[in-house]
């Protein structure tokens, strides 16, 4: 009796043992990757037709949470665990990190037209004078407001952009408020996001940086707008849902705006997808150009960049797969299937795939957009430091919101919170 | 007044059906409305369409619209029925919604578009269990591989937890030497501090290992449970040491005596034990996302996730997923709810 | 041989047909593997045992434990000491340099501790504040609710098996899934406020405004952990012998005499242990809140956890250093508070 189950217990051991065998296979790549809409099918559908073609690479997409780009691939790849290739929305966490594809692609020439410079510049370290190519925008975007016309002519309200170049937010407030006067839903609301925020502000006439590199906060066009959002709430023009009732993360008024709730939505160019799925033609809606105010006329420019990592053991592998997704036919592809605003500057027209004429509209209207950003808006995006602005502006002015703090305190916390986190950066 | 002291000094093995037992039941039922309902309603909700679940006021069922293929149309139209101002009622198929006017047709007369106010209609519906959100959650990720990672990581982790736990408690509890007391110490003291607090550096510990993207990495570190090895020494100072040493005079060794005597006698510890471990590991959120960035390796707690993108909720997904996640710890409790309500009321914390 | 859990069960088994019929030939085979592994593991242990010595083998029955324990908990411990003291966003220990008592000087920097506004870390303050409230208000309700149940339960009346485990049930639940399915009844166009609009209401702001979304965290952990407690307590009432309360009311006791002067005495060693456990728990809590509120409105449900983990982890900043620092400020409450509460537990004892 003992022996036999001596031998049982050897028996199962050599199953397990067997069971674990190593095989043979191409190499492999890993691309971190989050999804907002159908990039993750259209990228899984480019990729497959490049593995037809190259036998000897197999691309492997682990589509993440938005969260955890955010939050734990910065620990990864700092703790020597980056994957081959990601989709970054913030390209200034991993500089120094990142993989030169320069020299591996086949022509840097290429990459260099195609692909703007202050993209480019984005990925390398601050102050770095180099021609390293670290990777390229995948995705170009720019906020600016979306309106429900539909609501508006029911409201019997004109449209300000129809009849004016140059509207103002406070333009735009008054006449959001009428509609919701008289149809009853929300006036105007503005995703939670400080990125979100700094179009407008500067807009107002807000500047965040100085000639000589310093960041303040606190000027009249920053003020002008925050309290602009302070009287959206403190109205019930905005449902409070967006900015009081989402805790610490980034929130968007898209819900609202989908179910016909909200007559203007501060946003930006990647929800045109969205609103093409899930409005498609239930009421007209449309992309206007940002509002006009003492800074000029902007939004801000945004989007994701798609990455290398120089921990890759097969950088020449990964630099066939990026060369591959930057060529022109195949980015080309990629943006009219996901209705993106190409970062690409050599595609001429485009042929969006999409048969809902508000979202051609709206993409027409965000590509006029692109072309007018401001400095400010530039040096916030790409000069690497957007990562200690946006969240203390987004924290802190929900506080003003739920009235923890006065709107005074909350500009000298948020300017506190950026210098704190700029020091610590600088420390390491 | 009588009644609550009655309630409050009743001790148990009265036959007859007092007030206090009425106002008791009461309370146990009003206790177990509000411990299921909210579960209720979360499974309610999951098989309701997007629409459905963002519409106010939400209705108890889920329901579905009753739609018909119409001549001329591609797809099948949603029928509605239509109060016109004259009073009179028709039945009407919605062509498309523009703003507050909708234009419909008569499916006999499918030419004639009729343009009616959206307040005038309203939706023909029946009652509908439907699966769509189950199979459209299903198929959009790897559910059954990342079930199995869950699945792998519960049970060895558990296995382990119950092995090495019971090993140390049985140490800790039945033996006399140097170092117990501060062992005892700091497995208390351990009790006090949350896994979020140290996660930076415990992500350091595993990376230096190498064992990110590494089922053991989620399976090792937490094995080590102050609650377990608390749980079970608490235990099996109720064992009766006289049991061991007849066993040593019979000639058996320590690991005999620790396999064949106590773990048999320490049963309904470990079945406590073991639930918890199960249901702690299979819930495991944090931490498996910080260890896990390949996708092959996720488990479910992980791709349930990845539906929250950044733009928007896909809730009817969620809300179906989040389901299939409390099936199973369902299942396990409604098979072993005795053993483990019991099991914790007799193992106590003494 | 000792008696093994096999041969107990032969004894209790009971011949017809039950489950345990069906699954005997599994059970036969699971013991004979157990047999198998324990011969095995005697046959390796045995000589070991012969050199160390019986009660040396104490030392290999905690090792494992033991050196999991000390890897993954114990060394990240010290290791978040160490980071307290030092500065920067770098994740390797050797990369960041010593700031000394930097980031506990710029956690107490206030200019009046009792108004957080004045504090260079607001938010630490706010959210030690609000721990502090939902700690108290928690575990008073909690134990409260456990205990009514908990008697409830005690008086023996049919179906109390059910009750008990429905009563368990959402402690089965995990954190994330608790928020989740409260979010979903509480949300502006959610169940309760259907209700109250069906009952001709207004819509109440349950997650909007800062006192209800406080009141709502607090229900809904209750709502998710009591049901361990009153288990915990049902076994303290059990232990109680029953002819205390005869005897009591043959001396002509009220009810409310003999629950005061034999009830709660009887549970004060059960009770306690629920306390300190549901103390500890209450201070720690995170994940549930995280997926709830996020912390809102504002910083109205920001607690200590959270902010140790946005300030390290999320908001893109890393300050480990804070982290840390604000993770051994909340270490040393703790540890204060269990003191405090031995201390009392001991003179309860004593008297």
């Amino acid at each position: 009796m003992k022996k036999f189950g001596v031998l049982v217990v050897l028996a199962l051991l050599v199953v397990g043992v067997l069971g674990v065998q190593a095989q043979d296979s191409p190499v492999e790549l890993r691309i971190a990757w989050y999804d907002d809409g159908n990039e993750g099918t259209v990228l899984r559908d480019l990729l497959d037709r490049f593995e037809a073609d190259n036998a000897d690479i197999r691309v492997i997409v682990d589509t993440v949470p938005y969260q955890t780009i955010l939050d734990q691939l910065p620990l990864q790849v700092e703790a020597g665990e980056a994957p081959d290739m990601a989709r970054v929305s913030a390209g200034e966490r991993y500089r120094g990190f990142y993989l030169d594809l320069r020299p591996y692609v086949a022509d840097p020439a290429y990459w260099e037209a195609s692909f703007p410079a202050a993209v480019l510049q984005w990925l390398r370290e601050s102050g770095e004078e180099s021609d390293a190519l670290y990777g390229f925008p995948n995705q170009f975007t720019v906020t600016g407001p979306f309106i429900n016309r539909t609501l508006f002519e029911q409201a019997g309200v004109d449209v300000p952009s129809d009849s004016s170049d140059a509207v103002t937010w406070e333009q735009w407030t008054e006449a959001a408020a009428a509609v919701a006067e008289v149809t009853g839903v929300y006036g105007i609301a503005i995703d939670r996001s400080g990125h979100r925020v700094a179009g407008p502000a500067f807009t107002e006439g807000a500047t965040f940086f100085a000639e000589d590199g310093s960041v303040t906060i606190d000027t009249p066009g920053f003020r002008t707008f925050a309290q602009l959002l302070l009287d959206w709430h403190s109205s019930g023009l905005t449902p409070a849902e967006v900015w009081v009732g989402s805790g610490g993360t980034y929130a968007a008024g898209a819900p609202f705006f989908i179910s016909g709730e909200l007559a203007v939505y501060m946003s930006g160019s990647w929800q045109i997808g969205n609103f093409a799925t899930n409005i498609g033609d239930a009421f007209d809606w449309e992309a206007v150009p940002n509002p006009t105010g003492d800074g000029g006329s902007t939004g801000m420019p945004g989007g994701t960049a798609f990455v290398a990592f120089a921990q890759t053991e097969h950088p020449e592998e990964v630099a066939r797969v990026m060369d591959y997704l930057a060529s022109e036919d195949i980015y080309r592809e990629f943006v009219e299937r996901t209705l993106f605003i190409p970062g690409h500057q050599g595609l001429g027209e485009l042929d969006y795939q999409t048969d809902v004429p508000a979202a051609q509209q709206s993409l027409q209207v965000f590509a006029a957009e692109a072309l007018k950003l401001s400095d400010q808006a530039y040096e916030l995006q790409y000069g690497g430091e957007a990562f200690a602005i946006n969240n203390p502006i987004r924290d802190r002015l929900t506080q003003a919101i739920t009235g923890e703090l006065t709107l005074d305190d909350a500009i000298a916390r948020i300017q506190e919170d950026v210098d704190a986190a700029l020091a610590a950066a600088a420390a390491s | 007044m009588r009644t609550v002291l009655d309630f409050l000094t009743n001790t148990r093995g009265r036959k007859r059906l007092t007030y206090s037992d009425l106002l008791t039941y009461l309370y146990l039922m009003l206790g177990t409305l509000l411990m299921f309902g909210p579960v209720v309603w979360l499974v309610l909700s999951s098989f309701k369409s997007q629409t459905e679940i963002l519409s106010f006021p939400p209705r108890l069922l889920p329901y579905r619209q009753e739609t018909m293929a119409v001549e001329g149309y591609d797809e099948p139209l949603a029928l509605y029925n239509v109060t016109f101002d004259d009073g009179t009622t028709r039945q009407l198929a919605q062509v498309r919604r523009v703003g507050i006017e909708a234009q419909m047709v008569d499916p006999a007369n499918p030419t004639e578009v009729i343009r009616v106010n959206i307040n005038q209609r309203a939706p023909l519906e029946y009652i509908y269990f439907g699966l769509e959100n189950y199979e459209e959650g299903i198929t959009s990720f790897d559910f059954l591989l990342y079930l199995w990672n869950s699945v792998i990581v519960t049970f060895f982790a558990t296995i382990l937890t119950l092995l090495i736990n019971s090993m140390a408690a049985f140490a800790l509890s039945k033996y006399q030497f140097r170092g117990r007391d501060t062992i005892m110490f700091m497995t208390i003291g351990t009790l006090m501090v949350p896994l979020s607090v140290i996660l930076i550096p415990v992500f350091l510990v595993i990376t230096r290992i190498g064992w990110n993207n590494n089922l053991l990495g989620v399976i090792i570190p937490a094995a080590a449970t102050p609650t377990g090895v608390f749980l079970l020494r608490q235990y099996m100072l109720t064992i009766p040491d006289e049991l061991i040493d007849s066993a040593r005079i019979d000639g058996a060794s320590e690991w005999r005596i620790y396999l064949q005597i106590i773990l048999p006698l320490a049963r309904p510890a470990l079945a406590v034990l073991a639930i918890f471990s199960i249901m702690w590991r299979w819930n495991d959120f944090l931490w498996p996302l910080i260890v896990l960035s390949r996708s092959e390796l996720f488990t479910l707690q992980i791709g349930l996730r990845t539906f929250q993108g950044e733009l928007n909720v896909e809730w009817n997904l969620v809300l179906a997923m989040t389901v299939l996640t409390l099936l199973p710890i369902t299942l396990v409790f409604a098979f072993l709810q005795k053993y483990i309500t019991s099991g914790i009321a007799t193992t106590g914390m003494k | 041989m000792a008696p093994s859990a096999r041969a107990s069960d032969r004894r209790t088994h009971r011949p017809g047909f039950s489950l345990r019929t069906l699954f005997s030939p599994i059970t036969w085979l699971l013991s004979l593997v157990y047999d198998g592994i324990v011969n095995v593991v005697d046959f390796i242990m045995h000589p070991l045992q012969n050199v160390l010595g019986v009660r040396r083998m104490a030392y290999i029955f905690v090792l494992p434990n033991l050196l999991i324990f000390a890897i993954f908990i114990l060394l990240p411990m010290i290791l978040n000491f160490y980071y307290a003291f030092t500065g920067g966003t770098n994740l390797f220990p050797e990369d960041r340099p010593y700031v000394g008592m930097e980031n506990l000087n710029t956690l107490f920097t206030c200019g009046n501790f009792l108004d957080p506004n004045t504090c260079r870390a607001d938010i630490f303050w706010r959210a030690l504040i609000n721990t502090g409230g939902y700690v108290v208000s928690q575990v008073t309700l909690t134990i409260l609710l456990s205990l009514i149940s908990a008697l409830a339960l005690n008086k023996g009346l049919i179906g109390r098996g059910f009750f008990r485990s429905a009563f368990f049930y959402p402690v089965l639940l995990s954190p994330v899934v608790v928020a989740l399915i409260w979010k979903w009844i509480l949300q502006q166009d959610g169940l309760f406020n259907a209700l109250i609009v069906s009952l001709g209401g207004d819509r109440q702001p349950f997650l909007l405004s800062a006192q209800w979304a406080q009141a709502w965290v607090v229900v809904i952990s209750v709502w998710a952990q009591m049901g361990f407690y009153t288990l915990i307590l049902l076994a303290g009432l059990q232990a109680i012998p029953g002819e205390l309360y005869e005897a009591a009311s043959i001396d002509g006791a009220s009810p409310w005499q003999s629950f005061r002067s034999i009830t709660l005495p009887m549970l004060m060693p059960t009770m306690f242990v629920v306390i300190v456990l549901s103390i500890i728990r209450a201070v720690q809590i995170f994940d549930q809140v995280f997926a709830f509120t996020g912390g809102g409105p504002g910083t109205a449900t920001t607690y200590m956890v959270q902010y140790i983990y946005s300030v390290g982890f999320s908001n893109q900043q890393n300050q480990y250093g804070l982290a840390s620092a604000a993770s051994l400020v909340m270490a040393f409450a703790l540890l204060l508070l269990t003191a405090v509460q031995l201390w009392l537990g001991r003179r309860n004892e004593a008297t």
